[in-house]
C-alpha cells in the first residue's frame, strides 16, 4: 500500500487488550524464545483487528517493544505487506480480484456493480464509514472466478446481481451467504462430480 | 485417465468433513507409526522412487531435495511448507488446506523425520484465513490424539507443527522470501548459494516445499513408491492437482494423473471450452508466469513438465487458465504485467525498473499506441530482466510478454495498425 497520508489522525497510544494479549502470546510461543522478531507479523495483524482493521504508529511502536525490535524494522513490514492498512478503512473492506481468471469470467462487471451500489472508486471509502472498495491481485479461488473478499470472507462465482445483493445485504447488516453464490459447493465442477462420483449423493 | 481408487485426494470437494475421525476413515493416519519405523532412509528412497517432482512450480526431485539437508549436527533443522498460494489461476493448495488438512499434517510429520527436522512452519497466505482456522483446528486435534508432540505417533519422534500467516504479498511464494519473512523480516529473496538446506531459516537447515508436495507423502509411503511411479510418464510420474480457470464451461479443481492430454480433460472434466474447442485462442496451462499455447499446440499437448516444456512453456503449478477467441489476449497479458510490476520486491534493478516500463509499454500496446519497433523494444527488455535477477520473479514477468509476441505479433502489429488508421482519420 502507498505511504501514510500526513492527515491521518493518530492516536496518542495503543495497547492490547487482555483478550488480544493471551492470543500474542499463543503466538510468541510459537517461536524459539530468542526469536520474537518471526512474531511481528501475527501481532500486527492482531493489533489491526483491535483497531478497526487498521494499524496507526503507534501500534506499530508497540508491537517493536514487544518483538524488541527497532521501530523502523516494524515499520518496514508494515508497509511491504498489502493486507496492512495503515490509514483508516471502513467496517467492510471489499477487495475485488480483477487477475486474470476473474477478468475472464467477468471482473469488469463486478467492479462497475461495486462502484454503482456503493458509490465510491477503488482506494476510497463510503461517507459512512461501511465500506472500503480495493482492486486486489489474485486471491487464490481461481475456479470460483470472479470473487472478492470482504474481510476474512471470500464470495465466489459472482455476478453483477449477487454482487449488488451481497452489497445490500450488509447495508442492512445482514450476514450474506459466503462462499459461491450459485448452486455449487467448492471448486467442484457445476455441472456435476466428474471423479468421486460415488461421493455426489453422498 | 485416472481411476478413483488411484486417486490420493478422496476428500477434495470437502463432502465428507475435514476431522479427525473423517480423516481417518479415508486412511489419513493409517499405521504412521510403523512408516517412521522403516527409518529415514527408507522414507527418502521411497520417494526418490516414486519419482515425485515438486508441485509448487519449479517441478525439482522431492526426495532429492530432502537428502541435501545434513544427516546430523548441532543446529536445530526445520520443515517450511509453502501455502503462500498466488500465482494467477492457482488455487489447488487452498482445497487440501480446507478439505484434507490432515494429509498435509500427517505429511509434514513424515517429511520432517525423514529429513531431521523436529519443527515444521507452515506458512499460508494472509487472505487464505478461514483455510488458516481449519488448518489450525486439525493441527489441535492431531496434538490431542498424541499424533504431534514430544512421541508424534508413539513413534519416539518429536514433531511440532505451526501455522504462520502471510500478510499479502506474492514474492513470498520464493522460497528465500518466504524464509524472510518467516524471520519477521520484509519478504525479499535471498541471493543462493547458500541454499536453504545448509542456511535456511535462522541460519539452520531448512528446507521448503509445497503443501501439495507434502499431502502426497503418507499416500505414497503406504502404497509404495513403485505405485505412484507407475502412474503418468517416466520422468513425469503420478498424480497431480489440476485447476481450470477462464472460458470453460465448469470451471473446477481436481486430480489427474500426470500426462493427460490436456484437451481430453478440458472435455471431461470441465465440460469443454465455452464455444467449442474450435473456438480456442490459447491456454496458459501453469500459472501465470508459463508462456501462452497456441490452440494448435493444445490439440496435441500433455500436462506433464516435459511436454509442456517441448511447447516452449511448462507444467508450473498445473493452473490452466483457458482463453477463447472472445479473448483480447494482448489486454490479457498486459493485466499480468500490472500484476508483477505490482509485487517486485523492489531488490533488483532489472525487475525493479523493467516490470514497470513493461506494464507501462503494454498498456499502449493494448491500445495499439505504439510502433512496430517498439514491439521489438519490449521484447529485447524481457531478455534484459530474465536471468539477471536474484529470483525467478523477473523471469516470470519477461516469459508471458515473450510467448505473446512469438504467438500472437499479427495481432499487436494490427492494433497498432489500427489505431493509427483512427488517429489519421480523426485527423
Ligand atoms: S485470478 Fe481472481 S482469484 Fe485468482
Amino acid at each position: 500500500m502507498s505511504g501514510v497520508s500526513q492527515t491521518v489522525e493518530q492516536p496518542e497510544s495503543f495497547v492490547f487488550t487482555d483478550e488480544t494479549m493471551a492470543k500474542a502470546k499463543e503466538v510468541l510461543a510459537k517461536y524459539p524464545e530468542d526469536r520474537k522478531e518471526s512474531a511481528v507479523m501475527p501481532l500486527l495483524d492482531l493489533a489491526q483487528r483491535q483497531h478497526n482493521g487498521w494499524l496507526p504508529i503507534a501500534a506499530m511502536d508497540y508491537v517493536a517493544g514487544i518483538c524488541e525490535m527497532a521501530p523502523i524494522k516494524v515499520y518496514e513490514v508494515a508497509s511491504f505487506y498489502t493486507m496492512y492498512n495503515r490509514t483508516p478503512v471502513g467496517e467492510n473492506h471489499v477487495q475485488i480480484c480483477t487477475n486474470i481468471s476473474c477478468w475472464l469470467k467477468g471482473s469488469d462487471k463486478i467492479v462497475d456493480a461495486a462502484k454503482e451500489v456503493l458509490g465510491v472508486g477503488f482506494g476510497q471509502t463510503t461517507e459512512d464509514n461501511k465500506f472500503t472498495l480495493s482492486e486486489v491481485e489474485c486471491l487464490g479461488a481461481c475456479v470460483n472466478a470472479p470473487m472478492m473478499q470482504i474481510n476474512d470472507d471470500f464470495y465466489e462465482d459472482l455476478d453483477s446481481s449477487s454482487t449488488k445483493a451481497i452489497f445490500e445485504a450488509l447495508k442492512k447488516g445482514e450476514q450474506p451467504k459466503t462462499g459461491p453464490q450459485g448452486d455449487r459447493v467448492g471448486c467442484q465442477p457445476a455441472g456435476g462430480l466428474t471423479s468421486l462420483k460415488e461421493q455426489a449423493n453422498a | 485417465m485416472l481411476k478413483d481408487s488411484d486417486r490420493i485426494f478422496q476428500n477434495i470437494y470437502g463432502i465428507k468433513g475435514d476431522d479427525l475421525e473423517t480423516a481417518r476413515s479415508i486412511g489419513d493416519w493409517k499405521d504412521t507409526k510403523d512408516i517412521l519405523a522403516k527409518g529415514r532412509d527408507w522414507v527418502i528412497e521411497e520417494v526418490k522412487t516414486s519419482g515425485l517432482r515438486g508441485r509448487g512450480g519449479a517441478g525439482f526431485g522431492t526426495g532429492l531435495k530432502w537428502s541435501f539437508m545434513p544427516k546430523e549436527g548441532d543446529r536445530p533443522q526445520f520443515l517450511v511448507i509453502n501455502a503462500d498460494e498466488g500465482e494467477p489461476g492457482t488455487c489447488k493448495d487452498r482445497e487440501i488446506l480446507r478439505n484434507e488438512p490432515h494429509k498435509l499434517i500427517e505429511g509434514a510429520l513424515i517429511a520432517g523425520f525423514a529429513m531431521g527436522a523436529h519443527a515444521s512452519y507452515i506458512y499460508i497466505r494472509g487472505e487464505f484465513y478461514h483455510e488458516a482456522v481449519a488448518l489450525q483446528k486439525a493441527i489441535d486435534e492431531a496434538y490431542a490424539a498424541g499424533l504431534l508432540g514430544e512421541e508424534a505417533c508413539g513413534s519416539g519422534w518429536k514433531m511440532d507443527v505451526y501455522v504462520h500467516r502471510g500478510m499479502g504479498a506474492y514474492v513470498c511464494g520464493e522460497e528465500g522470501a518466504l524464509i524472510q519473512s518467516l524471520e519477521g523480516k520484509k519478504g525479499q529473496p535471498r541471493l543462493k548459494p547458500p541454499f536453504p538446506a545448509g542456511v535456511g531459516l535462522y541460519g539452520c537447515p531448512t528446507t521448503v516445499n509445497n503443501v501439495e508436495s507434502i499431502a502426497v507423502v503418507p499416500t505414497i509411503c503406504r502404497r509404495g513408491g513403485e505405485w505412484f511411479g507407475a502412474l503418468g510418464k517416466p520422468n513425469n510420474t503420478g498424480t497431480k492437482l489440476m485447476c481450470v480457470s477462464g472460458h470453460v464451461n465448469n470451471p473446477c479443481t481436481f486430480e489427474e494423473e500426470m500426462g493427460v492430454p490436456l484437451k481430453e480433460m478440458i472435455e471431461k472434466h470441465c465440460g469443454g471450452v465455452v464455444g467449442g474447442w474450435d473456438n480456442l485462442l490459447g491456454i496458459i496451462p501453469g500459472g501465470c508466469s508459463v508462456p501462452v499455447m497456441t490452440k494448435e499446440m493444445c490439440d496435441v499437448a500433455t500436462m506433464d513438465y516435459d511436454n509442456l516444456r517441448e511447447h516452449g512453456s511448462g507444467l508450473g503449478t498445473a493452473a490452466v487458465i483457458v482463453m477463447n477467441k472472445q479473448t483480447d489476449i494482448i489486454y490479457a497479458i498486459a493485466r499480468l504485467s500490472k500484476f508483477y510490476a505490482h509485487e517486485s520486491c523492489g531488490q533488483c534493478t532489472p525487475c525493479r525498473e523493467g516490470t514497470g516500463w513493461i506494464s507501462r509499454m503494454m498498456d499502449r500496446m493494448v491500445i495499439g499506441n505504439a510502433t512496430i519497433e517498439e514491439i521489438d523494444m519490449l521484447e529485447n527488455v524481457t531478455r534484459q530482466i530474465e536471468g539477471n535477477t536474484i529470483c525467478a520473479l523477473g523471469d516470470a514477468a519477461a516469459w508471458p510478454i515473450q510467448g505473446l509476441i512469438r504467438h500472437f505479433r499479427p495481432l499487436i502489429e494490427q492494433r497498432i495498425a489500427d489505431y493509427q488508421a483512427a488517429k489519421n482519420a480523426a485527423a
